[in-house]
């Protein structure tokens, strides 16, 4: 129960904080970096929803692992698919960057509550 | 100062909802079940002892062709949405201070052995944790210490993206050959080898190399792109 807590509380937690960044900040940067957190809060909670008590990482390099496994081993699922996740999440991050970089250049503020040409 | 407080009584909805979610997923307990089958069969099948590695680059290798996809993507969409760009910050050029001789000194060092890091990284993907992906991710931050260090330093964006057209082609010339050998796109053409040992598991170690030099150049392109826009 407390591990349950500490990791899925954890990642509900640093989801809340980068969603609250991304509500509340005018700065472009912060925004981006709170939609970092949020990515990080879910791939924090896939993880966890892998692992399996009292059981190692799925590297199977020693005998008394290899002989049973599927009894010894977390799930490797997850862990591939974080592994997706973070490289999609550094792609995005750049896209993310260089978007706040051009809109810096045309109007020479990061503040969004000054970019008002799409308000109607 | 409304934002602020709608935002927190927002969050403390979600917070609740979240709470009502994630107290039912059952934690630390046996829910494998297609993953039973790559535990039990993984090691026989392909010879790697890393199942996380056989199962990004063999039983899902298609979808990691995609990302990689992706990843090239994002480079190729940050080169053009930043080709040409020059911010001028004179104020900030005349106070910037240059980087100190103890960081040129131990960049200097610590430069190749960071990038040979980066290299058993990804040529022990099959062995240990990690691989392609973070392997090339350390090359590109060897690359990163030495834009911070030297002002002058430039890649060479030519060869960089030799590189990276190279080692994306090897993928898929690979994953043809498994096309022609043995029935199936991205299918091991290798025997699986002893487990354990570097020279196994197939074409894990082939495709984890061609990753690993492909988001090196990526990563490496991508920084030196964002830092040329700012001289």
């Amino acid at each position: 129960m407390n591990q349950a807590l500490l990791y899925f509380g954890g990642s509900a937690a640093l989801f809340l904080i980068g969603l609250y960044l991304v509500l509340v900040k005018t700065n472009l940067i912060k925004i981006v970096l709170g939609l970092d957190l949020m990515e990080t809060a879910v791939n924090l909670f896939i993880v966890a929803s892998g692992y399996i008590k009292d059981r190692t990482a799925p590297i199977l390099n020693r005998p008394d692992l290899l002989a049973h496994p599927s009894q010894r081993a977390v799930d490797p699922v997850p862990h591939a698919l974080v592994l997706t996740a973070i490289v999609i999440g550094v792609a995005v991050m750049a896209m993310a960057l260089s978007i706040v970089i051009r809109i810096y250049e045309k109007r020479q503020t990061l503040d969004i509550s000054k970019l008002r040409s799409l308000r109607w | 100062m409304t934002r602020r407080v709608l935002a927190i009584l927002l969050l403390l909805i979600l917070a609740v909802a979240l709470y009502q979610a994630l107290a039912r997923v059952p934690f630390g307990t046996d829910r494998m079940a297609v993953s039973r089958y790559y535990l039990d069969h993984g090691v026989q099948d392909l010879g790697g002892v890393n199942i996380v590695t056989s199962v990004v680059v063999l039983y899902r290798g298609f979808d990691t062709l995609g990302e990689v996809t992706v990843l090239f993507l994002a480079a190729t969409g940050l080169g053009a949405l930043l080709h040409g760009l020059a911010l001028h910050d004179e104020k900030r050029r005349r106070t910037k201070t240059p980087p100190s001789l103890i960081m040129r000194t131990a960049t200097r060092i610590l430069f190749p052995l960071i990038l040979l890091l980066g290299a058993y990284v990804f040529v022990h993907g099959h062995l240990t944790p990690g691989g392609g992906f973070p392997g090339g991710v350390v090359v590109a931050l060897a690359y990163l210490l030495g834009f911070l260090a030297h002002d002058h330093w430039r890649v060479n964006h030519r060869a960089v993206r030799w590189i990276e057209g190279l080692a994306g082609m090897t993928y898929v010339i690979i994953g043809l050959l498994g096309l022609y050998l043995a029935g199936s796109f991205l299918a091991n053409f290798l025997p699986p080898g002893t487990p354990g040992r570097l020279f196994s598991a197939g074409i894990i170690p082939l495709i984890y190399i061609t990753i690993g030099f492909k988001v090196g150049s990526e990563m490496t392109g991508l920084l030196s792109e964002m830092k040329e826009i700012t001289e």
